[in-house]
């Protein structure tokens, strides 16, 4: 399987899936006004991944901010991650946010609470 | 009363602006106008967390405002842009306003005051709940929305908006919609 890498542009945000590392990553900024397209070839290497998936997958969310749009997409993304981790797969979340950005924490807190899979909440000081 | 688009705008363009627009609403004028914003917030505002609040409420005033415009049938005489919308941003003693202005159907008008009223009346953690219900089931809409836009901007503001409608027409009004940051 192949990885998948996405150059960030001021609207959307960097993307690198790494099937050999089981290491994915997304950050930067999501707030096009149709996140659906932008998002369908992670959630469809998602879908491919899961066939044959590495023992320990780490996840990296460091977004800078994300519109509502996206807040959809990045949702049916944990919820692939959900089923990975029912399928008995060793799953890790590492939630970034900048120092006093209580609205990004409180985001992936209520993300943590609608997945089930626990975050690990990690703050960026400058 | 007759609905003069100028007064309003004046209106809503007095004291210290940082940013006015009124005109077409399309993707790019969007990509544009938070380019500016954001530079315009670096310098503007030295505290970080309340500087990504504002922006967040930028995108998503402007990305509801871009989904939701209804067009005048003929595009007024010459009188309006196409999906035309108004877009201010300015600084008052100890807050920022956002506010958006569009032409909408009258047959909107109800359903849409019954939304804002219910969203001003929830707490921060009613509104935490809503958000997260919608969030978790509801599926994407032709416009690619989630109908998450106001209750996002009420979370972040504990309901600071305020809203209004202006008759325009026998089947259009003006809405407008003001967010305190």
């Amino acid at each position: 399987m192949e990885s998948l890498s996405i150059e960030g542009t001021n609207k959307t945000p960097s993307v690198n899936l790494d099937p050999e590392s089981g290491v994915i990553e997304i950050k930067g900024r999501s707030i096009p006004e149709n996140s659906i397209e932008f998002y369908r070839p992670i959630v469809e290497w998602l879908d491919q991944y899961a066939k044959n998936p590495n023992k320990k997958t780490i996840v990296n969310v460091q977004l800078e901010y994300f519109n509502t749009s996206s807040s959809k997409c990045i949702l049916d993304i944990f919820k692939k991650l959900e089923s990975l981790k029912k399928a008995r797969n060793e799953v890790v979340i590492n939630w970034y946010y900048e120092e006093d950005d209580e609205d990004m924490l409180e985001s992936g807190e209520d993300y943590e609470s609608i997945i089930r899979v626990p975050f690990k909440m990690i703050e960026i000081v400058e | 009363m007759d609905f003069n688009i100028d007064d309003y705008y004046a209106q809503m363009n007095s004291g210290d602006t940082i940013l006015a627009y009124k005109g077409s609403v399309s993707s790019e004028l969007i990509t544009n106008v938070l380019e500016v914003m954001d530079a315009k917030l670096e310098d503007l505002i030295v505290k970080k967390s309340i500087k990504k609040k504002l922006y967040n409420i930028l995108v998503e005033s402007l990305q509801n405002l871009y989904h939701h415009i209804d067009d005048l049938p003929d595009a007024s005489n010459g009188k309006f842009d196409i999906h035309f919308g108004i877009f201010v941003v300015a600084k008052k003693e100890d807050y920022y306003k956002v506010s958006t202005g569009n032409f909408i159907k009258k047959e909107k008008i109800k359903p849409l005051k019954q939304r804002l009223d219910r969203i001003k009346s929830l707490s921060k953690n009613e509104l935490k709940e809503l958000y997260k219900n919608i969030l978790n089931y509801q599926e994407f809409t032709q416009k690619g929305g989630v109908g998450l836009g106001l209750i996002d901007m009420a979370k972040r503001t504990e309901g600071n908006m305020e809203y209004s409608f202006t008759g325009y027409n026998d089947e259009y009004s003006f809405f407008n919609l003001d967010i305190y940051v």
